[in-house]
Order: structure tokens, then C-alpha cells, then sequence
């Protein structure tokens, strides 16, 4: 029968590499996941990993046997991405959404609804997604990760990114903005499209 | 959502995201949700932004390649055994950028290959020959492709089944004899710490190239235990790393002084 985390993680404190090297094992994907979301490059997403599993090995000691190992290693590699994402303030500008809005033809008929071909929309759609990723700058990738799929509230990832709140909504919204331009196309035809007349 | 006006003719891009993630403030929310629930406007743009926003949330992030555990482990294995050392800490270094600083020293210090070691350097500083750029430039390009598959092969082995050795060995073959002429090179040049690496990687294309037909698990988990006790794959990885560096700041230079 497996160990629990809570076994392992014990063991690996008592000086056990190899329990150690089981907790890794169990989780490296999932934090290389999180890391690739956040980073944007499979390069810094297997950087993010070694350095979380990294301070996870030397902060041992101080996790609490009764919390959960995943939940407090990811809560380590979402620091980890944001300590490569700031050490890189050199980082290369974000595309326009005016540039994604041409990228990578939406596949549309005359009517303006989008092809009927569910398979090729839902690929297009997930290209789109990576393509909108990729055009997003470090900090509005970290804080758009952070706030919609790790659930931070702003003023938590304002913190993290030692931005001022309003500069954290700001690239929260220009993310937001840039996925709009690339996905909006494609969604649409599933999306009401009334007015557009808004303040 | 104006504080001040508790019922906005339409709510802007910007307001409808608080709204969605739950950031606009209870009193403002309900407002919202309100507004939402009469304002067809407002409401087909929310409906628009949720659609958006659930795509974003359909797809799928790349996965990490097959192995992927193991060779996290292969990473991360040699460093951990540094961070044991108490020395470490009293440097005030952690042991990931004390590993990094090694590993980078490792090559720093060798001043890279024969290009630098075995020409003479330009007599006047700032003004090296084009000539003697693009050979560095070639240099640093034979050897990162070297490193890089060399990489790519330590990765496949790691990962791989021990069927997939005999698939390699005609890889291993041609990755030797290139290996072999930099490490004597880096000897000629008096760089040990490459040698030692190189001399290390030699070693397990050895083990590969002239390895049976069948390779029994056993076999495949000694090459496995071969790369990752001695960290080779770490080693290699910051090798690669570095002399992409080198070959860009080459490359720099190259444009610069022509």
C-alpha cells in the first residue's frame, strides 16, 4: 500500500532521499504544470520546478504534518514563478491585442458564425488560448494565472508581485482584453451579441 | 460601477471582470448582479466575457514530456546532496545559486575551448578580428549542439525503457567521437573542470555505444543510477546554458564590430 504524503514527507525529514525523491515523483508534474502557466516557457516551468522542490527539500522542517503537501509545495512554486518573473524586469513587451486579433485566421463563413467543425474550433480555440498566453507580458501572465486559476484575490496577488493594487487590476484587465481579442471571435457565435453601445 | 451611482447606465469591460472574479465589493456586487439581470446590454457582454474566460479555462496546459518525473529527479538529485553541506549555509548562499555559480564556473574559468585557449587573443582590446569572432562564434555553435544533444539523449535514457538503449547506441557513437576531440581539446587547454565533465559524459556514451543487443532493466537501471549519481545531467544542462550565453554574446559582438 502507498505511503500518504504525510509518511513520506516524514521520512524525507528524517534524512530519507528516497522518500524525498517520491514526493517529487508524485508532484513534479503537477507543479511543472502550474509553473508552465505561469512562466509561459517549458525551459522556466522546469526552472520553477527544480527550485521549488529545492526549498521544499531545505524548508522541511518547517511544513506542518497536518497540512497538505501539494497544497503547500504549489503555494512554494507559485513564489518560485514570481521570483523568475521579477528577477526578469528586462522582459520582452506584450503583443498588442490589435496583433492577436490577427493572428491565426478564426475559420468563419460568410454569416460571421464560426465553422461548425466543433473538433477543429475547440483545437483553434485552444491555440488561440496559448497564442493570447504567450502575448501576455510576465507580470500580466503571473497576475491573470494567479487571480483566474489559482483563485488569489488581487489584493493577495498585488503582494506577491509588489505591485500596487491598481497596477495588479490593470494588468489583470489588458490580460483579460488580450484573451477577448483573440478568443472573442471564436466564442461569439456561442455568445449573445446585443448592443455594444456601453459606457 | 461609479461609487457614486448606484444604477450606471452600462457597466464598462473592466467593471464586468471585477464582477466575474468576485473583486467589485459586496454592495457593488449585488448591485451588479442586478443591473445584469434587467441591462440585456450589459448582460450579453457579461455572457460574452464568461464565455471567454471559460475557454480560457478549456484548455488544456502542455504536458511535461514522457519521464518527466525522473528527470526532475536527475535535476535535482545532485544539488540536494550539495544543500546537505552545513558549509553552504554559513555563505549565505542558497545552494541552488551556489550549485548554479559551480557549474557556471566550471566552464567560466576554462574561458571555453579552444577558440579562446589555443588563438592567441587579439592584441588590441575591443578590437577582435572579424575572423577570429566567427571562429569563436562556430566555436561556441559546434559545442552547444553538442551539449544540447548530448542533453537530449541523457533525457531519453532516463526516460526511457530498457528496449530504447540498443536505439541509441548509433547516437552515442557519433556524440563520442565529438566528445572525445572537445575533452582533449579542454585538456590541451588546460581546463579540468571541463575535462571532468566531459570525461563523465564520455563514460556513459561508452557504457551505450558498445552496450549488448538486449539490455536487461538491470543494465538500464546502472546507465540510469551512471547519470543521475554523478549528476550529469545537471552538469550538461549548465554547460548548454552557458555557452548558449557565450555563442549570443558572440553574436553581439560580431554585429557590433561589423
Amino acid at each position: 500500500m502507498p505511503q500518504t504524503d504525510a509518511d513520506t514527507v516524514a521520512l524525507a525529514r528524517d534524512g530519507d532521499t528516497d522518500a524525498f525523491r517520491t514526493l517529487v515523483e508524485r508532484h513534479s508534474r503537477a507543479v511543472y504544470r502550474l509553473a508552465y502557466r505561469m512562466t509561459g516557457t517549458p525551459q522556466d516551468a522546469e526552472d520553477v520546478v527544480q527550485d521549488t522542490f529545492l526549498k521544499a527539500y531545505r524548508q522541511l522542517g518547517r511544513f506542518e504534518s497536518r497540512a497538505n503537501f501539494s497544497t503547500w509545495v504549489h503555494r512554494i512554486a507559485v513564489n518560485c514563478a514570481i521570483d523568475l518573473i521579477r528577477s526578469r524586469a528586462h522582459r520582452e513587451a506584450g503583443h498588442d491585442a490589435t496583433q492577436l486579433e490577427r493572428c491565426g485566421p478564426a475559420e468563419r463563413n460568410e454569416t460571421g458564425r464560426a465553422s461548425p467543425e466543433r473538433l477543429m474550433l475547440s483545437t483553434e480555440v485552444h491555440e488561440r488560448v496559448q497564442a493570447a498566453m504567450s502575448a501576455l507580458s510576465r507580470m500580466e501572465r503571473a497576475a491573470f494565472v494567479m487571480r483566474h486559476f489559482e483563485g488569489h484575490s488581487i489584493e493577495e496577488i498585488s503582494r506577491a508581485l509588489a505591485l500596487k493594487t491598481n497596477a495588479t487590476k490593470h494588468s489583470i484587465f489588458r490580460a483579460v482584453k488580450k484573451m477577448r481579442a483573440a478568443l472573442e471571435p471564436l466564442v461569439a457565435s456561442e455568445a449573445p451579441m446585443a448592443g455594444t453601445e456601453r459606457r | 460601477m461609479n461609487p457614486g451611482n448606484t444604477d450606471p447606465m452600462h457597466y464598462t469591460d473592466d467593471e464586468l471582470v471585477l464582477h466575474h472574479y468576485g473583486e467589485s465589493g459586496a454592495p457593488r456586487a449585488g448591485r451588479a448582479a442586478e443591473h445584469l439581470s434587467r441591462c440585456t446590454t450589459c448582460a450579453a457582454a457579461y455572457s460574452r466575457l464568461q464565455h471567454v474566460l471559460a475557454a480560457v479555462d478549456g484548455s488544456p496546459v502542455p504536458e511535461p514530456p514522457d519521464g518527466f518525473e525522473r528527470i526532475a529527479w536527475a535535476r535535482l538529485h545532485p544539488v540536494l546532496r550539495t544543500t546537505r553541506g552545513r558549509w553552504l549555509s554559513s555563505l549565505g548562499l542558497s545552494p541552488a545559486r551556489l550549485a548554479w555559480i559551480g557549474a557556471v564556473v566550471v566552464l567560466v574559468t576554462g574561458a571555453f575551448l579552444a577558440g579562446r585557449l589555443s588563438h592567441p587573443a587579439p592584441s588590441r582590446p575591443g578590437a577582435e578580428p572579424a575572423s577570429a569572432l566567427m571562429r569563436e562564434r562556430l566555436l561556441l555553435s559546434d559545442l552547444g549542439e553538442h551539449l544540447d544533444r548530448s542533453q537530449a539523449m541523457l533525457i531519453e535514457l532516463i526516460s526511457t525503457d530498457a528496449g530504447g538503449v540498443p536505439a541509441e547506441r548509433e547516437r552515442a557513437e557519433e556524440l563520442l567521437s565529438d566528445n572525445r576531440l572537445y575533452r582533449q581539446t579542454a585538456a590541451v587547454s588546460g581546463n579540468s573542470s571541463l575535462v571532468t565533465v566531459l570525461d563523465e559524459l564520455e563514460r556513459v556514451l561508452i557504457d551505450i555505444a558498445a552496450g549488448p543487443d538486449v539490455v536487461s532493466p538491470t543494465d538500464m537501471e546502472n546507465v540510469r543510477r551512471q547519470i543521475e549519481s554523478d549528476g550529469l545531467l545537471f552538469k550538461v544542462r549548465v554547460l548548454a546554458k552557458e555557452v548558449r550565453d557565450r555563442q549570443n554574446a558572440a553574436i553581439r559582438r560580431t554585429s557590433r564590430s561589423s
